[in-house]
């Protein structure tokens, strides 16, 4: 092993980490509006809503993410003269965007059924509590169910967040120079493969390490009525006696 | 008002007339009224399946009755045909109407994420947009009164039974409400744990609260309420005062009742 070059690599690597970040968290920005659009469709009791939903479901999480960045942004190139017709062609030509919309659809999918979960785990006793006191509609979700969902969704969610930080090395194939796109280019002009691609999958993994612990600290701020209460000075004696 | 605020006497603070419930084929309520005025406590009896907790969700729209009025302060809750049986007419008038008349469940109901301070201010702060700030002295007020002043930064899962419930009691009043609806209050609750929930509703009955208490507890039943209803199978079976209607039952079925329930 060539440490000095792996200290390159690294740096060399580093620059793409900004890129990477953006497109996981553009696109879980996004994704996350429409998995709460999807879920709540799903759940709406409307046949044509619910039946759109489990379609887009079985449709985004049945197919590899990479097909789908294939055909949005290789695919709908063909379709370039209606694009351009319909004023979309300056977005479906930039690659950036088309990993950001596939990304999104992608990540919709998967996500909508981990809000399912969590709206669905609302103990339905304290939504009846909420009704009995003259809340209803949006308020009701704004200030019981959503919060009450999202600590329940929250764990599943993490490990969505983290699958979208490795997706977005997908976006490699179709040009974007992100940690694994510098990655393939420094390979193809070192032939260095394994020293490369352990540097790259190290980035990764830091990456994924400080993102999990932000979880874990936004899931400790959240749930301080799972821990234990803090215990009193009177009942700490009590044991030591 | 078209909703028939009668002139002459203050209206009942509820009153329920010929109110019919069916869940599937299982005829539930077949004809129940009551009449509650300011100051009343009614307790509602009877054996499980009698329909009496049915009886008190339908007062707040927790359940639609399939026919029959029910009146808040005078004020008729209208009701419409939907595609699955009866209906609320207008959710905003019910959303007001519970505002006004608060519930407190079997189970406590809490909301798990808020401490207990949080949950008492809640709807007086998003549902009656009262200033913050005089929800929350108001809300220490009310602990205090029940008695767990100690607990408002604790989460309900940090407390006992005893104590949940009591602090859904103090959220239930931090609404001001014209009625209260108890639905089997210690029901749920540890033998040991009974007494305390209790001691607070003899104090709010005592305040001159209007009170309508689905309980097993005989003895508040008894010395608390000013009347007493039994429900057996959808029916009133019996009512009046307590010290008429213990000593002379007229139903077979209340007898029974009362000397299973000692």
């Amino acid at each position: 092993m060539d440490f000095e070059f792996m200290q390159e690599t690294f740096l060399r690597l580093l620059s793409g980490v900004p890129l990477t970040l953006n497109l996981a968290f553009t696109s879980v920005a996004f994704g996350a509006v429409l998995a709460m659009l999807i879920a709540l469709m799903r759940m709406s009791g409307v046949r044509v809503l619910e039946a759109f939903a489990k379609g887009y479901v079985f449709v985004f999480r049945g197919s590899p993410l990479l097909v789908q960045i294939f055909l949005i942004y290789y695919g709908l190139g063909q379709f370039r003269p209606t694009l351009q017709e319909w004023g979309l062609w300056s977005f479906f030509r930039e690659p950036y965007w088309c990993a950001i919309l596939a990304l999104t659809l992608n990540t919709g999918a998967y996500a909508s059924e981990i809000f399912r979960g969590g709206l669905q785990a609302v103990p339905a006793q304290q939504v009846e509590a909420a009704r009995a006191c003259g809340m209803s509609g949006f308020l009701l979700f704004r200030r019981i169910t959503f919060p009450i969902a999202l600590r329940q969704a929250l764990p599943a969610y993490g490990s969505e967040l983290i699958l979208m930080v490795k997706a977005t090395s997908l976006a490699s194939i179709i040009t974007m120079m992100e940690i694994t796109g510098i990655a393939a280019k420094l390979i193809s002009q070192t032939f260095r493969a394994v020293e490369v691609f352990i540097v790259a999958g190290a980035i990764y993994l830091i990456l994924n390490f400080i993102i999990t612990r932000l979880i874990m600290a936004l899931e400790w701020w959240l749930s301080p009525h799972l821990r234990h209460p803090p215990v009193p000075k009177a009942s700490v004696e009590a044991v030591h006696v | 008002m078209s909703n028939g605020v009668s002139m002459s006497s203050p209206a009942p603070a509820v009153s329920v007339s010929q109110l019919r419930k069916s869940f599937g084929s299982l005829e539930v309520l077949k004809g129940v009224s009551l009449e509650a005025r300011e100051g009343d406590v009614i307790s509602i009896l009877g054996a499980s399946g009698s329909g009496k907790s049915t009886m008190l969700r339908c007062i707040n729209m927790l359940e639609v009755p399939d026919s029959g009025d029910i009146r808040i302060g005078g004020e008729l809750i209208g009701l419409k045909k939907g595609r699955r049986g009866m209906e609320p007419a207008d959710r905003s008038q019910v959303d007001r109407i519970r505002s006004r008349v608060a519930m407190v469940f079997q189970s406590f109901n809490l909301w798990s994420h808020m401490t207990i301070l949080e949950n008492i201010i809640e709807a007086p702060v998003h549902v009656q947009k009262r200033p913050k700030a005089e929800c929350i002295e108001e809300a220490e007020a009310l602990l205090a009164k029940v008695g767990i002043a100690d607990k408002r930064n604790s989460y309900p899962s940090h407390l006992s039974g005893g104590q949940q419930q009591r602090a859904a009691i103090a959220r239930a009043l931090a609404m001001r409400p014209k009625v209260m609806l108890f639905d089997e209050p210690t029901s749920a609750l540890d033998p040991e744990l009974v007494g305390e929930v209790l001691r607070v509703m003899r104090s709010l009955a005592e305040e001159g609260r209007t009170m309508l208490v689905v309980t097993h507890e005989m003895g508040f039943a008894r010395d608390v309420s000013n009347r007493v209803m039994f429900l057996h199978k959808g029916v009133v079976e019996e009512e009046g005062a307590p010290q008429d209607v213990f000593a002379n039952p007229k139903s077979e079925r209340f007898k029974q009742f009362i000397s299973s329930h000692r």
